[in-house]
């Protein structure tokens, strides 16, 4: 197997030195009622070609463009990811290396990681940022555990509008700690009733999405006047980072944590994950974040140099005491994010934001003028909320058959929503494969 | 020290990304635009992000030169205990880059994405094969999120029984993330102190499960590299009172095809596909933590859940008992896809090479350093071995000193001061995937740094001394945190 280098010899001449005779002596501690006799049911080896093969069939039975036409956002983007992002990315001093635990040993990834804190809390106009979270929905609930930690409270209010599936995972994370959680309905905009908040007393934090699961742009700042006016904190989602090139900051707005999703700025969507977990707050909180810290700090002889910081939150030194379990993050794709943050520029990011915007508003546009409803008239950013003539479901059903996935039916997650569709646009899309979709429709 | 192991090399200075750049420059190629311009209302915008503006030389020398300042498992022998740092085949990130996958969305009907659901099937399969457990979640992002789902299904589990217990029985030799993520779902920690010889002894077990503990939580083998023989005594008594016992199973490297944790009273237990299963570390993540239970414990695993019927997947939700979502998707689908090419590239024979080779090297290593390095437990290890730096007291040199010293030397530095039971721990889990002369290397190395210790102390003090940095203050950046530029 070509990667066990022991020849027999080697493995012979190791065996002598340690003081045994065969392989199997190796598990003298390991008591015979423990032992699995048998040989695993797996498939037989395969040599590196078939390997290739059989998993390029598979990967041949998925539908992507350009053979598909996916009009599919809802927290997974495709966005053009330049050449520059996935070769220095696959650099194997990146890759194959463990969390900076060394960091003489690894400032690579630790200016990486510092630089990407930088950004991310430049984009979103916060103070700080962590190292990485798993993902969007993961970082809300962290962001939400934080917020309980830092006001003494134990009940939050989530969006209705915010992502249905980061609502179950928040859940999941709250359903074994006795905090409770409440849920803020949308209004007839599709924006959420921020009237609301007022009336819920107690509330360690209240969490909305901008732009919203319908691609709807919250008022973020009266969100966070409501809740601060109550004494909660406000936590700020997002799944789709890049509006922040064009639209105003959650920072600028009031939000004393952020948390969302990072995979369109450089990530490739497969199939869901590994994505990326940002998570940023206000310097006060700083002490509370969930997860890693890259800091700047000096060498002996007056350096600069970076190194993972504030420990004494994290599980390896506080273990049932700490701010989170989380231990590996998702480093590799915040160096991506940095790495297409740092491509873009502030020139480029607003550039490209606007122009996302600007052809979701003409597919909008288009959609609205051959007959089909636009459920939310405010103004929206990439995704939007749509019906059908002839009915959504029918009509996407029969699309697929075309090779065109006409955004994700809403019926299953808001049965208000049965018949409506989320359809997202990106800068991929070409003004053709829209007008094919509109010529589509009205067919 | 030998003139083999590393040169003064040229180590370029870069700057940060904000101190490079001109306003106006961009390293992106800018799709033209077909759409008319369409402005959103002025009160909704921003003036956008305060990035540098760079040209794509600038941004590929950037990371080029940060790359260089690096240190992979690619660069060299890197024996990180309890972190398994094998060799990541090429071939996996070739495969993972694949179109089909790398630009499949999530949410894509079933129909249109049968060859992913496939592979995740498949992959759970194997998974339940080699730990001898009955169903699989792969949704876990790491082992620490996998230990948290574990957790919720202990939790769901007991809730189900009509009564909800409190405590859960952690060993010394655990892991940070154990006691973090039981903490997560309400349980208190019960510390399990180790016994004599290094390993979990059952009257202690007996006299600490009572009726109001959820379970156990144990790392098999243990972060000492032991194997805890008295495992299905202990799960016997665990589950005679009612507990659920949990399997850490970050160090599967040394039992694979020898040992089935399903078989000797494991009910649940994660993998950690960065360390066991192949695929690459990144500095830090991503990884994946996919869990495996017992079958009566599957109805509780997270959904959605891959089912097939007359060979058609489909993705499916009605499962009520279910913990829930524990990520957005369907988990690191990137990860996973290496750790089933690893699996296929191994075979079943190749697994069982595998924890033998690994078992093996880590004993070489161990009879190459015991009699300089004092060991925690004198007895055989299996896939990592543990010293201590007490034989350094009295020349005043710690691990911390001896771990940094290797650097110049060329290795990476073992896990140090881990496990906690051991004081001034030097863990090293050297994998299957080195070879007998690189080990030698580190053997040498290693000999030579402990020589060192007791002639020319200063030396090792002054350690590392050929990185892009000298020794960086950890104190100070701690004390007045500078987390952004
Ligand atoms: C024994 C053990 N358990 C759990 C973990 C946590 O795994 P992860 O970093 O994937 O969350 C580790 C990782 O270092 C470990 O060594």
């Amino acid at each position: 197997m070509r990667y066990l280098p022991h020849t027999d010899e080697d493995i012979t001449n190791m065996l002598g030195a340690v003081g045994l005779k065969g392989l199997d002596d190796l598990f003298a501690a390991v008591p015979g009622d423990c032992r699995f006799e048998g040989t695993l049911d797996l498939p037989e080896a395969m040599s590196e070609w078939d390997l290739e093969r059989h998993i390029g069939r598979l990967a041949g039975r998925m539908a992507v463009s350009p053979e598909y036409n996916l009009f599919l956002g809802a927290g997974s983007y495709d966005h053009y990811i330049p050449a520059t992002v996935s070769s220095l990315l696959g650099r194997s001093e990146f890759v194959t290396s463990y969390t900076p635990y060394q960091p003489e040993m690894l400032q690579g990834t630790l200016q990486g990681i510092y630089e990407y804190q930088t950004l991310t809390a430049r984009l979103l106009g916060m103070e700080v940022a962590t190292a990485s979270h798993y993902d969007g929905a993961t970082a809300l609930a962290e962001a939400l555990l934080m917020a309980v930690r830092i006001t003494g409270r134990k009940k939050a209010a989530l969006s209705r509008a915010i992502h249905p599936h980061y609502r179950q995972v928040v859940r999941t994370y709250f359903a074994p700690t006795g905090y409770e959680l409440l849920e803020i309905p949308c209004l007839e905009t599709g924006l959420t009733d921020i009237d609301r908040i007022g009336e819920i007393r107690d509330l360690a934090a209240v969490a909305l999405q901008s732009p919203n699961f319908f691609g709807c742009i919250e008022n973020v700042q009266e969100a966070a006047d409501r809740a601060h006016a109550g004494g909660a904190l406000l936590v700020s989602g997002f799944t789709e980072a890049l509006a922040f090139g064009l639209l105003k900051s959650p920072g600028s707005q009031g939000a004393d944590i952020v948390a969302g999703e990072g995979q369109s700025l450089g990530i490739p969507r497969s199939f869901g994950g590994p994505a990326l977990g940002m998570l940023a707050s206000r310097k006060q909180h700083m002490r509370s974040l969930p997860g890693r810290l890259v800091g700047q700090t000096k060498d002996r002889d007056g350096r600069r140099g970076f190194v993972l910081t504030l420990a004494t939150r994290e599980q390896h030194i506080r273990r049932e005491k700490a701010t989170s379990n989380i231990c590996s993050n998702n480093s590799l794709c915040a160096l991506a994010a940095a790495m297409y943050m740092a491509s873009l520029g502030r020139t480029g990011i607003r550039e490209l934001a606007a122009l996302n915007h600007d052809k979701a508003e003409y597919l909008k546009n288009a959609l609205q003028k051959a007959g089909c409803t636009i459920r939310f008239s405010g103004p929206t950013f990439n995704e939007f909320v749509v019906g059908f003539p002839g009915g959504f479901d029918a009509l996407h059903r029969r699309l697929l058959d075309r090779k065109i996935v006409a955004g994700l039916p809403l019926g299953a997650h808001y049965p208000e929503l049965a018949d409506y569709g989320l359809l997202c646009v990106t800068e991929t899309c070409s003004r053709e494969e829209m007008d094919r979709l509109v010529r589509e429709v009205v067919s | 020290m030998s003139e083999t192991l590393g040169t003064t090399g040229l180590i370029l200075n870069e700057p940060l990304l904000w101190e490079r750049g001109k306003k106006g420059r961009c390293g992106y190629s800018m799709p033209a635009a077909d759409v008319p311009q369409n402005l959103l209302p002025t009160e909704l915008t921003g003036d956008g992000p305060d990035f540098p503006d760079l040209s794509e030389i600038e941004v590929v020398r950037h990371y080029t030169r940060l790359s260089t300042w690096n240190f992979g498992v690619d660069t060299g022998l890197y024996p990180l205990g309890s972190c398994t740092m094998k060799y990541n085949p090429k071939i996996n990130e070739k495969l993972a880059g694949l179109r089909g996958f790398a630009a499949a969305h999530p949410l894509l009907p079933s129909v249109l994405s049968q060859g992913a659901l496939r592979l995740m099937f498949d992959l759970e399969r194997f998974l339940a094969e080699i730990t001898g457990l009955d169903a699989v979640t792969l949704q876990p992002a790491a082992g620490a999120q996998g230990e948290l789902t574990g957790m919720l299904i202990v939790h769901a589990y007991h809730q189900a029984q009509g009564k909800q217990r409190t405590k859960i029985l952690i060993p010394d030799t655990a892991h940070g993330t154990n006691p973090a993520s039981a903490a997560l779902c309400g349980y208190a920690p019960v510390p399990v102190p180790s016994g004599p010889d290094g390993i979990l002894l059952p009257e202690v077990v007996a006299g600490l499960m009572d009726s109001e503990t959820a379970g156990i939580m144990i790392t098999n083998p243990n972060t000492l590299g032991l194997f805890e023989e008295n495992i299905r005594e202990i799960a016997r008594i665990v589950h005679d009172r009612g507990g659920l016992v949990y399997g850490d199973g970050a160090n599967m490297n040394a039992v694979l095809g020898i040992v089935k944790p399903g078989e000797i009273g494991v009910d649940i237990l994660h993998l950690n596909l960065h360390k066991t299963f192949s695929t690459p570390h990144g500095g830090g993540g991503p990884g994946a933590g996919p869990v495996a239970v017992r079958k009566d414990l599957a109805r509780f695993l997270p959904i959605p859940r891959v089912v097939e019927r007359n060979g058609a997947y489909e993705l499916r939700e009605d499962f009520p008992e279910s913990v829930g979502r524990v990520l957005a998707f369907h988990g690191h689908f990137g990860i996973l896809l290496r750790a089933y090419a690893y699996i296929l590239s191994m075979g079943p024979d190749g697994f069982k090479q595998v924890s033998r080779l690994a078992v093996l090297n880590a004993n070489y290593v161990r009879e190459g350093l015991k009699d300089v390095l004092h060991t925690a437990y004198d007895r055989p290890c299996m896939h990592e071995c543990v010293f201590s730096d007490q034989n350094q007291h009295e020349a005043g040199i710690t691990t911390l000193e001896m771990a940094k010293r290797l650097i110049d030397y060329g290795y990476h530095p073992p896990t140090i001061y881990f496990p906690l039971v051991v004081h001034g721990a030097i863990m090293i889990e050297p994998t299957e995937t080195e070879t007998k002369e690189d080990l030698d290397g580190f053997i040498e190395a290693f000999r030579s740094v402990v020589r060192e210790a007791g002639e020319n102390p200063e030396v090792i003090r002054e350690a590392p001394s050929r990185c892009k940095v000298k020794r960086l203050d950890e104190t100070a950046a701690a004390r007045n945190p500078c987390l952004t530029g």
